[in-house]
């Protein structure tokens, strides 16, 4: 066999779990985002007291597809004046640049694509941060005066929480010492609590910056139907828009594995190094099992028979997992799985916990005036990011140098940190009160 | 085009002003609105209203009908309001005949009224809410407006055109459970408003979003003659309902709520109290709903003797008046609608100065402008 | 083998993107390549192993600084100066630089590789004994480099100040 053939078979034996991670990522990300649309379509009807998608396949579930099949054969609409290459190029940056990202993250203690990458969290953060381009580049290639300021406005509002997040991100990596991503949560594990724990200050606001991030509400001014400026997606129909639109949903799963991975234990259960609480690893399977049985109980109620046999189906898949689940526990020759299975259901189940509070935010509250967003990012948050990585370092000195108790020294800085949250946010208050305040003096129309 | 949007003003920077358009096709503004603005940036120093596309002739297809015929035409004019027009066209015409709706009539009117002033504000309250981003608050307030519309589609058959009133009365007795729906409806209602209150009322994105929003002070809403919310919001109690009673508001006990600043968060604290009296009113009036006719003594052809009245109720949306002047024929010689949004929409202009492009959203919103009526 | 490719695919794609760059009329397709020479510049140090220095040429040129090249071109009208040129002979010196560059350059190369170790002053140690890198590289700058760190810092902070009073005087 000539050299040729030899090197690209021994690449491929060396790389195919990667090659075919990749695959995996391109393939099944977007339809997972799909359907994470559809998880947020139901749970927006049942918060405002409505059904949802019903009709398309049983309770809605082939909602997504037909929506891809839709938006794939509809017509594709450039603008005259546009600029062709970089029109069709933003779209494929935004989604790219989440993809990529996704690469980085650890579904788990097996499932991640690029292992051992050194730096790890930086690797996420920088790469999902070039989606950037995909908005803004999207905004110039409509060549409309609209869309093109509603892209500068996005871009700036993402730039100034991008630097609240990564100030954020800082206090995680003070306490795990180390930007792998195995390492933090090894970190986690070693701590022996989560670090949200022990930071939740950073946490907060990385929740709050990294909704400001993937540009959701109550953030969601440049993207919103009932304002003025159209916002850079204006031009943009069929594929091209869904690319925007999984790209957006992508992003948001990669921000809730980033917090998972730092704040809330990864892939570790609740008090992963308590003996006497091992019997929480029973929880994957009871819950499994339990969502199975309610899925039965439903299915009896259906008024449709391909909706009797499709609750009995997901029964029975969720059976199904339980016991895999399960037999991971109590099967001895599986048992080697138990990390493996165990942690992608815990580091599953805290991202969807994550995305959950996402939408539960966006149904609820009102969107912020964008003056009013600008100002929140750049007098609250950095501020108060600043404050608490000095605040955590101070933290972690007090244990190193001086042998202070950890927790000691982590409560009383948490204090602190508060109480210079409190201060910020009365300040944010009195701003932005004399701000309006302000607004509505100046407007002395009838002198004119 | 001869307006102020037009002249030169001073920007900041010496930037270029930029006059853009909203509308008439806009998710916000409530129906064929067009509003032209004008930018320095992104605040806005000048102001048009464009209106005319709903407009449909109704005062002068009025001078062709008889006065009974003339009636559903109200109903379309305020169509999120329908019971309201009714009543103050039918109190109008019988005030030009001299004859008075017995009290069984007045009474289940005053009720229908008030429900409708709550449904109106409930529609008012869930797009408010949906233009300034809280997407929830929409479904509920429709899921009470259902309520209502239920009880008037058994009371007249009809959800949003109602023509419940007839002249010198009412055409159809109240259906047997109507009581009993209407409690039940009221009962519910507190709990309801309590979840408004709860998702908007001390929600701090909210207050951003509308406190120091377009103030109007007392003085300017009487110089532009804005009536109803808007009034009271800045200040001025003044309700139609208690300064020139009609109907049978006089026997009832309820507040007229008022505001301080006449912002945008004043205004939507009125309303909000005002479902809460509205309610007030309606378990008042199942009470003790007099027994008696239901339609006073009108002959079947109308014809009032020749002059001129004007009378007003307090609709959900300001004051609504009725001009009608009469030539002793069956037709009137000329009606004249007082519109309470039209006048209001006047007060835009001031409001929406020194704003920002975003807040002019949540002023068209506050204002609570129901095209067809500004149009007719 | 593998690495010749991906060194040759990297430094093909960052030539030619660069090249592209300043050829092109539209001020963003330039940005845009920009854009891809610095990835694929970035791809080169990710190679050498030198993966602190990839990210943060991602984070800091590409997120940071071609944004800010990003919105001044869209924000500023690019036609007005555009249609003043000023300097006559520009083709010539640009020429004149680039032979003259190519020839220092290449002087460099082959003097370099008459040196032992390839003018390397420590043999390069195989990858996978390396320390971690960003570690390596935050002792170096907190321990030895502390001064010109803090120094730099404090001009950027300075830069930072004056462009937000310089903005604010104007309005």
């Amino acid at each position: 066999m000539s050299p040729a053939l030899h090197a690209i078979i021994s690449f491929l034996e060396t790389w195919w779990v990667q090659l075919v991670s990749g695959v995996l990522i391109v393939a099944v990300v977007p339809l997972i985002a799909g359907y994470v649309v559809l998880v947020e379509r139901k749970l927006m009807a049942d918060m405002q007291a409505r059904l949802g998608p019903m009709r398309v396949g049983p309770h809605g579930l082939l909602q997504p597809i037909a929506d891809a099949v839709k938006l794939l054969i509809k017509e594709d609409i450039i603008p005259d004046s546009a600029d062709k290459v970089i029109f069709w190029l933003a779209p494929v940056v935004s989604m790219t640049a989440a993809l990529v990202s996704m690469g980085a993250i650890a579904f788990g203690p097996w499932f991640q694509v690029a292992k051992d990458i050194n730096i790890g969290i930086l690797f996420v953060l920088g790469v999902s941060s070039l989606g950037l381009f995909g908005i803004v580049l999207g905004g110039w290639a409509s060549n409309s005066h609209y869309s093109l300021i509603g892209a500068l406005r996005s871009t700036a509002q993402l730039v100034s929480y991008e630097t609240a997040a990564g100030l954020a991100i800082i206090s995680g990596l003070l306490l795990a010492g180390t930007l792998q991503i195995r390492s933090i949560v090894d970190a986690q594990q070693h701590y022996g609590v989560w670090f949200i724990f022990l930071a939740p200050v950073a946490f907060f606001i990385y929740l709050v910056a990294s909704i400001a991030e993937t540009n959701r509400a109550p953030f969601d001014l440049p993207e919103a139907e009932s304002e003025l400026v159209a916002g850079y997606m204006t031009e943009y129909s069929g594929f091209r828009w869904a690319l925007y639109f999984l790209g957006e949903y992508a992003n948001m799963i990669v921000v809730a594995a980033v917090a998972t991975t730092l704040f809330l234990g990864g892939w570790l259960r609740p008090f992963p190094n308590v003996r006497w609480l091992n019997w929480l690893d029973v929880l994957p399977a009871l819950f499994t099992a339990a969502v199975g049985a309610y899925c039965g109980y439903r299915a009896g109620k259906q008024p449709v028979r391909v909706q009797t046999l499709f609750m009995w189906a997901v029964a029975a898949l969720c059976f199904l997992a339980a016991l895999i689940l399960a037999a991971t526990l109590f099967v001895p020759p599986l048992q080697a799985a138990k990390p493996g299975l165990l942690g992608a259901f815990w580091f599953l189940l805290k991202v969807s916990g994550y995305l959950y509070v996402f939408m539960w935010l966006r149904f609820t509250l009102p969107r912020y005036r964008f003056d009013q967003l600008m100002h929140l990012g750049w007098y609250l948050l950095i501020p108060l990011a600043i404050v608490n990585v000095f605040f955590v370092a101070v933290a972690m000195m007090l244990e190193t140098e001086f042998g202070w108790n950890r927790w000691l020294a982590l409560i009383i800085t948490s204090v602190f940190t508060l109480l210079a949250a409190a201060f910020l946010m009365h300040l944010h208050d009195k701003r932005t009160a004399a701000a309006s305040a302000a607004a509505s003096e100046t407007s002395d129309s009838y002198a004119g | 085009m001869h307006d102020e949007t037009t002249q030169k003003q001073n920007t900041l920077l010496g930037a270029d002003e930029l006059v853009i358009n909203m509308g008439p096709q806009h998710p916000s503004t409530h129906g064929v609105l067009r509003v032209k603005l004008k930018l320095d940036g992104e605040r806005v120093i000048g102001s048009e209203c464009v209106i005319g596309y709903l407009h449909r002739g109704v005062e002068k297809i009025a001078e062709h009908r008889t006065y009974q015929q003339f009636a559903p035409y109200v109903d379309r004019m305020d169509y999120v309001a329908a019971v309201s027009n009714g009543l103050g066209y039918c109190e109008t015409v019988e005030k030009l005949l001299s004859v008075e709706a017995p009290p069984r009539a007045r009474v289940i009117r005053t009720i229908l009224t008030e429900l409708q002033r709550i449904a109106s504000h409930l529609l008012w309250l869930g797009t408010h809410a949906l233009d300034i981003g809280a997407l929830t608050p929409l479904f509920y307030c429709m899921r009470e407006r259902e309520e209502i519309l239920k009880i008037f589609e058994k009371y007249c058959g009809a959800r949003l055109t109602t023509h419940a009133f007839r002249i010198g009365g009412l055409q159809y007795e109240s259906y047997d459970t109507f009581e009993k729906d209407v409690e039940r409806f009221c009962k519910d209602f507190e709990r309801r408003i309590q979840e408004y209150v709860d998702l908007l009322t001390g929600n701090s994105i909210w207050i951003g979003r509308t406190r120091n929003v377009g103030i109007l002070s007392t003085e300017d809403c009487i110089a532009l003659g804005a009536s109803g919310p808007i009034l009271r919001a800045s200040g001025l109690a003044w309700d139609t309902r208690k300064a020139t009673p009609y109907a049978a508001y006089d026997q009832y006990k309820f507040e007229i709520p008022v505001g301080t600043k006449g912002d945008t968060y004043d205004r939507y604290m009125v309303r909000m109290e005002e479902m809460r009296q509205s309610r007030l009113i309606c378990l008042q009036a199942i009470e003790n709903i007099p027994a008696g006719p239901i339609l006073g003594k009108v002959g079947k052809v109308l014809k009032p003797p020749p002059g001129e009245v004007y009378h007003s109720i307090e609709a959900p949306k300001g004051i609504l008046g009725y001009y009608i002047v009469s030539d002793g024929t069956t037709q009137p010689y000329r009606v004249r609608i007082r519109p309470p949004s039209f006048i209001n929409l006047q007060a835009f202009d001031k409001l929406a100065r020194g704003h920002l492009v975003a807040d002019v959203v949540a002023i068209i919103g506050t204002l609570d402008i129901v095209l067809g009526e500004v149009d007719r | 083998m593998l690495d010749s490719i991906i060194f040759y695919f990297f430094a093909g794609v960052a030539i030619l993107s660069a090249a592209l760059m300043v050829t092109r009329r539209n001020a963003i397709h330039s940005a845009v390549f920009l854009i891809t020479t610095l990835l694929a510049t970035a791809g080169i140090f990710l190679q050498l192993r030198a993966e602190f220095l990839f990210i943060a040429q991602i984070i800091l040129y590409v997120g940071g600084i071609m944004v800010l090249f990003v919105f001044v071109i869209m924000l500023v009208r690019l036609d007005v100066p555009l249609h003043h040129i000023t300097f006559r002979f520009q083709k010539w010196v640009a020429l004149f630089v680039a032979v003259a560059l190519a020839c220092e350059v290449s002087v460099m190369f082959w003097y370099v590789r008459q040196l032992p170790s390839a003018g390397l002053l420590t043999p390069p140690a195989p990858a996978d004994k390396l320390p971690p890198n960003s570690e390596q590289f935050a002792k170096v700058l907190f321990g030895d480099y502390l001064l010109p760190f803090e120094i730099a810092s404090i001009l950027l902070l300075v830069a930072m100040i004056g462009a937000v009073v310089m903005a604010k005087k104007r309005t």
